[in-house]
């Protein structure tokens, strides 16, 4: 088999990693928490990073009128089907074997991919914005937005949001896809 | 980067000089840097975990202390035998069985001798088991929540002071007598004590895997004072060592009565051999009456049953049973060398100490080197059991403990002193004044195979002028030797609790990682658990009301309760919803005739109010749980007893 093909073939299923290992993680660090509190999020879940620690970013955050995490969304629907239709596409545009392809796949992947990362921008955004207005501390001008990615100081906590092994796979996956073309093309030019 | 490098390690460099002058400008004062080098020792710097925990028996408070080594710091005091408003054990419902006995509900006891449970005669960290002196028991405390699960008590016994001592593999937890008693009890003159009365020893055996006691065996002794004992070890392993005063059995002004004969005993009992018996059928049951009360962590609630009949074994038919070595003077502790070799007797009224050998013992069995017998039982030949003396080394020996080379440290209450001495050599290398009149001693794993020797840990009965001044009542105290070197150095004054008799030590590493965090809400099996607060309600049968309420940060559910009536007796069965380390919440109501409930996260506690006024009363979190904690409070309205007002409940309006 054409090493391009193996390329493009390790490219669709290396972003089928997600189904084994969380995307994100966020982190909350406070000194009242020596070991800090973290959220993982996977394709169709977020899970504390210890037990219990999603009803503690919950307790904490219902003081400044944020939402309960949630534990149904539509992204996670939507976010499996993605994946594993994009999956199977590669694996049938590596089994055809047009280099075109690989390239049209990794467009359409970068595309899904900054949708995604906006979906959890405006996700985040709502979650640190859109606030109780009964809320039992009210600071004025404070939002609650975690980043997306790197690290910030919240009020006493310091959060930090880095992707996870399952989004590195991913990434993997994408970048592949234009090396599968760059190798294909290389190919061509030997025959 | 470069040159701030440079300044930096030039400030540094002029900080040394510094430093060094000022330690020349001390150095006139001696105890000065003394002093600080024992005050380094002990420091533990903030945020930093000592390397040994240190569990003190409360004595007269009924608990158990838990210390850290070397900086003595209090982290808890576990309630054992004595009610404690503060953790409302014995005032909730569910830790009042804890303390049932034969005799009722018993708010208090005295607590004497921890001893923590062993694998191959080293520590495993997973159970401490701690003696009830005046009504006799034995508790168990689980090292995984520092709580204490179970409480046996012990029939036909009383002043249950050789006690609690557990075997290389945690067979068995022992138990003896120090005030003998008529078995069974019965009405009879007390000058017919001689001869009548009888020193029972319980061989309480210990599920390996769960650690519930059973009464397996008691054999029953002639009426001396059996006084404090340990366990074989080693070669020794089988064995169990008591020592006894008043052989003289003497029922009145013992100070002078009992302290007559120059020798008592060790009775050494081989339960190995008790086993045997036991298998064979050799045992009378008795009738008896004795309280077993286990605290189960799942429905975090106790239970107390009554036992009624115990297995009795009688020494004077039993041959190969009992043996009697005898030790000069009225002896007190009695303590195995972590070879199980030495069998030291601290007779408190002799000049010297007594040491036996085991394998002399066994030698002297075998070529049955007696010197008569007592009440059936054989006397073996003090000479040929005799080990060596240590010669005059301080006056009213008490207690003996060991470090892992060989070397025994004695501690001496008259003359108010720790002495250290040499096994085999019986030379005593080092003597140190403890402040004052020491009573027990402890080195982390002192009694095992494998003792942690790096520091001892004198008990002091008396403080006087060692700590600022309270009134006629002052505390009792322990001190911290370093004994790494050839010659012991006090490091460290610090108060315990009560009066700790004993103690256990043991590495932090051994424990610290068990320690629980948190109670898991999904394994609340606690009939009266809300797991939520919809399954929150109240519930009315007949003048009982049961409230089944949560507590979260920061509030109650419910938090309004309206229909409550002046002689309703109303169970608050609250749970903590919390799932964090470190998050507990409290609660009472004014004018409850109980204490508060303290609860940790995922656990469910009762109190009991019984409301004598029409009105509208507050309850409150009596832990300080949250920003918002001030806020977290509720109301009960009590209505006259013939009102219609509907049993309502609300968090909220909801």
């Amino acid at each position: 088999m054409k090493l391009s093909k193996i390329l493009m073939i390790a490219a669709a299923i290396l972003p089928l990693f997600l189904f084994v290992f969380p995307m994100w993680n966020i982190t909350l660090e406070a000194p009242q928490y020596p070991i800090p509190l973290g959220i993982d999020i996977s394709l169709n879940k977020m899970e504390g990073a210890n037990e219990g620690d999603i009803q503690n970013i919950d307790l904490m955050n219902h003081y400044v009128g944020m939402k309960p995490l949630p534990t149904e969304m539509k992204e996670f629907d939507i976010f499996p089907i993605v994946i594993i239709s994009m999956s199977l596409l590669g694996l049938i545009f590596a089994f055809i074997g047009n280099k075109k392809l690989y390239i049209v796949w990794f467009v359409l992947m970068a595309i899904l991919g900054t949708a995604g990362m906006y979906d959890f921008y405006l996700w985040l955004y709502d979650y640190g914005h859109n606030l109780d207005p009964k809320a039992a501390i009210k600071m004025p001008g404070q939002a609650y937005m975690p980043p997306v990615l790197g690290s910030k100081q919240i009020l006493n906590f310091t959060a930090h949001s880095y992707p996870m092994l399952g989004s590195i796979f991913l990434f993997v996956g994408v970048c592949l896809s234009p090396v599968a073309f760059y190798v294909a093309l290389k190919e061509e030019r030997k025959k | 980067m470069k040159v701030a490098f440079k300044i930096f390690f030039l400030s540094a460099f002029i900080a040394s000089i510094f430093a060094l002058s000022g330690c020349g400008n001390n150095g006139g004062s001696k105890s000065g840097a003394l002093t600080s080098s024992a005050a380094n020792r002990v420091f533990i710097p903030p945020g930093e975990h000592d390397e040994f925990y240190a569990f003190m028996s409360g004595g007269f408070s009924g608990q158990l202390a838990v210390h850290g080594l070397p900086s003595g710091r209090l982290f808890k005091v576990i309630p054992v035998f004595s009610v404690d408003a503060e953790k409302a054990y014995g005032f909730n419902e569910e830790t009042k069985p804890m303390l049932n006995t034969s005799y009722g509900f018993i708010p208090w006891d005295d607590s004497h001798h921890p001893d923590i449970s062993q694998t191959n005669g080293e520590l495993d960290g997973r159970w401490i088991f701690i003696n009830a002196n005046n009504t006799p028991r034995i508790a168990r405390i689980s090292l995984e929540t520092f709580e204490t699960e179970e409480i046996i008590e012990i029939p036909n016994s009383a002043g249950n002071h050789s006690s609690s001592f557990i075997t290389e593999n945690t067979e068995y937890v022992v138990a003896g007598t120090r005030f003998s008693v008529p078995v069974p009890q019965r009405d009879m003159p007390i000058s017919e004590y001689k001869g009548n009365f009888k020193g029972a020893l319980s061989f309480i055996s210990v599920d390996k895997d769960h650690g519930d006691m059973e009464i397996a065996f008691q054999i029953m002794m002639p009426g001396f004072d059996y006084d404090l004992s340990h366990p074989g070890r080693g070669k020794s392993h089988g064995w169990f060592f008591f020592t006894t005063y008043n052989t003289e059995e003497a029922s009145t002004l013992l100070e002078v009565n009992a302290s007559q004969n120059d020798k008592d005993f060790i009775a050494a009992v081989n339960w190995k051999k008790a086993e045997e018996y036991i298998k064979a059928g050799k045992f009378k049951t008795m009738k008896a009456n004795y309280a077993h009360n286990v605290y189960d962590e799942d429905t975090h609630t106790a239970t107390s049953t009554m036992k009624k009949s115990v297995k009795v074994l009688d020494p004077a038919e039993l041959p190969g049973l009992v043996y009697f070595l005898p030790t000069p003077k009225s002896p007190h502790g009695c303590d195995v060398d972590p070879s199980g070799e030495y069998i030291v007797g601290n007779g408190k009224l002799a000049a010297s100490l007594t040491v036996h050998s085991f394998t002399k013992m066994q030698k002297a069995i075998k070529e049955e080197k007696f010197d008569g017998d007592a009440y059936g039982i054989p006397i073996l030949n003090f000479d040929a059991i005799n080990a060596g003396t240590v010669m005059q080394p301080g006056l009213g020996p008490l207690h003996t403990e060991f470090d892992a080379n060989g070397y025994a440290y004695t501690t001496f209450f008259i003359s108010s002193e720790v002495v250290k001495w040499q096994l085999g050599t019986w030379k005593v290398i080092d003597r140190k004044p403890t402040y004052y009149s020491v009573g027990h001693l402890m080195i982390p794993g002192g009694n095992s195979r494998k003792p942690f020797g790096k520091y001892l840990v004198a008990l002091n009965k008396i403080t006087k002028d060692r700590y600022l001044p309270t009134g006629p009542e002052v505390c009792h105290s322990a001190q911290l030797y370093d004994i790494t070197g050839d010659k012991m150095e006090l490091l460290l004054d610090f108060p315990t609790i009560g009066e700790p008799h004993y103690a256990a030590g043991a590495p932090a590493s051994l424990i610290a990682p068990n320690s629980k965090k948190i109670y898991r809400l999904e394994d609340n099996k606690h009939p009266y658990v809300a797991k939520s607060e919809k399954e929150t309600k109240v519930v009315r049968k007949g003048k009982d009301v049961h409230v089944y309420m949560t507590m979260i940060r920061s509030h109650f559910a419910p938090d309004n309760i309206e229909g409550i009536k002046v002689g309703d007796r109303v169970y608050f069965h609250v749970t903590n919803l919390e799932q964090d380390y470190d998050v507990p919440h409290g609660i009472s109501i004014i004018g409850a005739n109980t204490s508060e409930l303290l609860i940790m996260p995922g656990q469910t506690e009762t109190f009991v109010w019984e409301p004598k006024q029409v009105g509208v009363w507050p309850f409150y979190c009596t832990d300080f749980c949250s920003a918002l904690h001030q806020e977290m409070q509720g109301y009960v309205r009590v209505s006259p007893k013939s009102s219609n007002i509907k049993l309502s409940w609300s968090l909220d309006g909801e």
